[in-house]
């Protein structure tokens, strides 16, 4: 019997796009849209994510590991892909081509982003103050105030979201969820309304950030309810 | 009318390791021509457009009705077959393109071979021989015999491998086609006996796994075969059978 190590990452490629890959972004997006809520919302949500237990653990291999096995896998993927909108402009061969750019944009983006974020401002081994939420939150407000890390961020945003959307109706496909050509239809109009409602979120927590008067906000808080 | 002409940019190549070069032709019309014959045409008349005698240009072609696959081609940028391309239907100049995913061995021509590997190792077949007679088969119901037809027009043309985008030289996907036809001898009484080791040899290496969703062989097959509702079925087999297989080691 011949290999099927291909099989195997292609269908742990899938299911770790989704869990927890997904859901991370997705609770990620959710705690910043809180920041167009308030600097208070957004800085106790912050708070509460770093005081959960196991943290570091969490992180590793919850969100670390499985991204970056999604993300270079998925790069395999891209590059192994002849991609052929040009010859057959159907929609469904746009979105394969529209998967493979908005990966390799995500990864690229995701990889700044937490050098700039996680790595640069918050570090390792510090303590979890509000003092260093705050920092972050700051330096993150900074960097988005910048017009042209605005649009980084919306791009980034809108690529990831996207992403995720498309992927979890080829999730479906994948394992055999959605077979028929209805059910394949209707989860198209299905992503897409997600995909609309979460982009939305996303827009919404970068015009959080980039409100004129968030920095000040997020100085102001000397303490937490 | 009788003086138009018709228009062809045929890509050629003269062995299996030429080089591919483009040569233009310019034959005379006639009404109700198809591709093949306005090959034919070149074929009794090798001159091109510069009106230079030329090698004739060769193609495969058999039954002439669409259901042998042998005539498949890149027409005007769609893999397709050649006997039912018809000139009047087609904007000119026509370009003509061997279906370059498979290995070109001269001019049009293309070895399917691969195509005929992967039925192989997916066994693609009922084993019913033995050494006595086994008795008549299960009866099938309807339901499941409508949709074994569907599968069944399968005539391994090579065009769900052309358009394609995860089968090229980087990959070794063995190709949309292939599934069908496993769900094709799966669907089958007789032939589900020996469904475990179809859908083991289908998610080996070049595998169900390597296809992307890009919906573009239920789109270009000819036969209309309802690929990618074969593919989500196996993948939902696929599955089942290594959940169970995981789970009873």
């Amino acid at each position: 019997m011949s290999s099927q190590r291909s099989f195997v990452n292609r269908r742990l490629h899938s299911l770790l796009g989704v869990i927890p890959v997904g859901f991370f972004l997705l609770e990620h997006l959710y705690t910043n849209y809180l920041a167009s809520k308030g600097a208070e919302e957004f800085l106790g949500q912050v708070m509460w994510l770093w005081n959960l237990p196991f943290l570091l653990i969490l992180e590793i291999f919850f969100i670390i590991l499985p991204l970056l096995y999604h993300g270079i896998y998925g790069v395999y993927i891209a590059i192994q892909a002849k991609s052929n909108p040009g010859q057959f402009s159907t929609f469904r061969n746009w979105m394969f081509t529209l998967q493979r750019i908005t990966g390799v944009i995500t990864l690229v983006f995701v990889l700044w982003h937490v050098w700039d974020t996680r790595i640069r401002v918050v570090g390792f081994g510090k303590e979890s103050t509000l003092e260093l939420a705050k920092e972050m939150t700051v330096a993150q407000a900074e960097t988005i105030q910048n017009p042209i890390f605005f649009w980084v961020f919306i791009i980034g945003t809108v690529a990831a979201v996207f992403h995720l959307c498309n992927g979890m109706w080829a999730f479906l496909v994948s394992w055999g969820i959605t077979v028929g050509p209805r059910a394949q239809r209707i989860s198209t109009y299905v992503w897409m309304a997600v995909f609309v409602i979460v982009s939305i979120m996303g827009v919404q927590a970068a015009l959080g950030f980039a409100d004129d008067s968030f920095i000040q906000e997020v100085e102001k808080i000397n303490a937490l309810q | 009318m009788s003086n138009q002409t018709i228009h062809l940019i045929i890509t050629r190549q003269d062995g299996p390791d030429s080089q591919p070069y483009k040569e233009e032709f310019k034959i005379p019309y006639r009404p109700n021509m198809n591709v093949i014959s306005a090959l034919m045409e070149i074929q009794r008349n090798p001159v091109n457009a510069e009106g230079k005698k030329v090698s004739p240009v060769v193609w495969e072609s058999n039954c002439l009705e669409e259901v042998c696959g042998a005539c498949s081609m890149v027409i005007n940028g769609r893999p397709r077959q050649s006997c039912t391309a018809l000139i009047d239907h087609l904007e000119q100049p026509i370009r003509l393109e061997p279906m370059s995913t498979f290995p070109v061995l001269r001019d049009l021509i293309i070895d399917r071979g691969r195509m005929f590997d992967a039925l192989k190792k997916v066994k693609a077949w009922i084993p019913i021989d033995g050494t006595y007679d086994l008795g008549p088969g299960p009866r099938l119901a309807e339901i499941d015999r409508q949709w074994r037809y569907e599968l069944s027009k399968c005539m391994t043309c090579g065009v769900c491998l052309e358009s394609c985008p995860n089968v090229n030289s980087k990959s070794n996907f063995m190709g949309p086609f292939v599934v069908g036809q496993v769900d094709l001898f799966n669907s089958h009484p007789t032939g589900a006996m020996n469904k475990g080791e179809r859908i083991e040899a289908l998610i080996s290496d070049g595998g169900l796994q390597e296809c992307g969703n890009s919906q573009n062989c239920v789109r270009a097959c000819p036969k209309g075969i309802p690929l990618t509702t074969a593919i989500a079925k196996m993948n939902k087999e696929a599955t089942k059978h290594s959940f169970k297989k995981w789970l009873s080691f």
